[in-house]
């Protein structure tokens, strides 16, 4: 794959998947604190995200910044539009936008003291990976 | 390796009249957390204001400052 191949195939991903994680690592095992914390809010709220790995190839984090203009991983993507990396998407959170832009409901932690189990990811991992090369 | 005083004043440099607040979160002197106050996020979305500050580093952001967590606000308002 080369890189203009590489971008389709994001573009393609962010198109076809509602709510679409770029991140270090996976929702499972983030491999780094940012792409953990995105991933821990989306989850947090049961939302149904499909996340893709941008490690196995420096390049797809290239193409991935040209297509949003944001620097850095991870990046946070709802129905095609680029929202933001892990500070925005934390502080949305917090807010309840992040819940309303997902139509779920936000979790109302200060009423329950005992923290229902967070839900597991439902991911749909995208083996990017499997076509380089 | 960028220490935390000299992305302050990068950023209060091209920012003029913001205050910037700038941590090194690991001491490793590549993952920085900045606090910015400026009237230039002004009617700017996140996203925007985010932006306007990454300009500021360009191609060093996600080279030699691995990561720069951010937290942007008007004087007047919080936006960021």
């Amino acid at each position: 794959m080369n890189e203009p191949e590489i971008r389709d195939f994001l573009q393609k991903a962010i198109d076809d998947n509602e709510v679409m994680l770029f991140m270090k690592g996976t929702p499972d095992a983030p491999a780094c604190g940012f792409s953990a914390r995105t991933a821990a809010a989306l989850s947090a709220l049961g939302a149904r995200y499909a996340a893709l790995d941008i490690l196995p190839d420096p390049r797809i984090r290239q193409e991935l910044s040209v297509i949003s203009s944001w620097p850095t991983i991870p990046q946070l993507f709802v129905e095609g539009k680029f929202v933001g990396g892990a500070d925005i998407v934390t502080e949305m959170y917090e807010t309840g936008e992040l819940a309303e832009l997902l139509g779920v409901e936000q979790p109302a932690e200060e009423d329950t003291p005992t923290a229902p189990e967070p839900m597991a990811p439902q991911t749909a991992p995208i083996g990017l990976e499997n076509r380089l090369g | 390796m960028p220490r935390p005083e000299e992305l302050q004043h990068r950023i209060e440099q091209a920012l003029p009249g913001a205050s910037a607040q700038v941590q090194d979160l690991t001491g490793g002197g590549d993952h920085f957390r900045a606090e910015i106050v400026s009237d230039r996020f002004d009617g700017l979305s996140r996203i925007e204001a985010h932006q306007l500050v990454y300009s500021i580093f360009g191609a060093e952001i996600g080279g030699p400052i691995h990561a720069l967590s951010l937290k942007t606000s008007t004087p007047e308002r919080t936006t960021s």
